[in-house]
């Protein structure tokens, strides 16, 4: 693929905006990137949400990366910022957990319970490593 | 420890985006035998003494994280060449920048995987902050032959933005698309 027919694809996108997808827009997926969460795996987690994100046809979600949030026993770490449900800091999110925050916590408004860890370390929120 | 090469390289690339650099270079080369990578910045730099202690898993310059006494990025490199027999060297003045180059002999049985470099591209550009970044890549081996350059605020510019899963889903398809011969290979070499 050229650079012009990235363009192109962008601007099919745009003409093709489903409401729905724009209706995602104040949902927001932090991942946690340090190098204790590289070292876990974060990389491959970043790509399942890419991946979930477009077989559920959500185009405006905001995903984004950090530091290390505090959590290193259970990286990769997490946490998902959206409207109806708390802030929630997900721990130990592989690739079939990162599927699962999407079809439940996302979409179901629903908390995968078994990977709850909290709020990030003081420090880390008092220098704005929280987006 | 980091699983694969390109971990290595992304946490470089975050040191570089971290130490306040406005332009971070990356060059990743693979043949058959090898996988050579630099990564260079023009962000705040170390002392020689700083440079002293940088491969000290123990040591840190305590702004990231307050308090906490590990440095692990560097550390893990270094402790990964000397198990396989790599190169790794380190250059950096105060106040000018940093770059760190590193090579992996890809038949040493302790070489860690290559990993994705089309994953490892897509975090390093999309990586949070104001600055440019520009990644050379190049691959040769007996059957395949090809290179490319990826500018940060090229395709930026080119997807509208980094922000939402729909510009960032369109430049993961491309990055995947200049990578496609090479992450067949990988898949089968040793991921």
């Amino acid at each position: 693929m050229t650079l012009e027919e990235l363009r192109k694809l962008r601007e099919e996108q745009k003409k093709s905006l489903s409401r729905r997808s724009t209706d995602n827009k104040d949902i927001q997926i932090i991942v946690g990137m340090g190098t204790c969460g590289i070292a876990a795996g974060a990389k491959e987690t970043l790509d399942a949400f890419m991946e979930e994100l477009d077989e559920q046809d959500l185009s405006s979600v905001k995903v984004t990366q950090t530091g290390c949030m505090g959590l290193c026993y259970v990286e990769p770490t997490v946490e998902v910022i959206m409207p109806d449900m708390p802030d929630v800091i997900y721990g130990k999110v592989d690739p079939e957990i990162a599927r699962k925050i999407i079809r439940k916590h996302v979409l179901n408004k629903t908390m995968v319970n078994d990977h709850v860890f909290d709020r990030p370390a003081a420090d880390i929120v008092e220098e704005g490593g929280k987006q | 420890m980091h699983r694969t090469i390109c971990d290595f390289a992304l946490d470089l690339v975050q040191n570089s985006i971290e130490a306040r650099s406005s332009l971070v270079m990356c060059d990743l080369f693979e043949t058959e035998d090898e996988l050579t990578v630099f990564v260079a910045d023009n962000g705040c730099g170390m002392s020689p003494e700083q440079l002293e202690k940088a491969r000290d898993p123990f040591f840190t310059d305590g702004v990231k994280h307050v308090e906490r006494e590990v440095g692990l990025g560097l550390a893990f490199l270094a402790q990964a060449i000397e198990m396989s027999g790599g190169e790794f060297e380190i250059d950096s003045r105060e106040g000018q920048g940093t770059s760190v180059k590193f090579r992996f002999d890809k038949s040493n049985i302790d070489t860690p995987p290559v990993g994705s470099v089309a994953n490892t591209f897509f975090a390093a550009l999309t990586y949070p902050g104001e600055h440019e970044m520009v990644i050379n890549r190049k691959y040769s081996d007996s059957a395949n032959v090809f290179s490319y350059s990826l500018t940060r605020s090229e395709l930026a510019d080119a997807v509208g933005g980094f922000e939402t899963s729909g510009s960032l889903q369109l430049l993961r398809t491309y990055l995947r698309s200049q990578e496609d011969v090479s992450e067949e290979k990988a898949v089968g070499r040793k991921n």
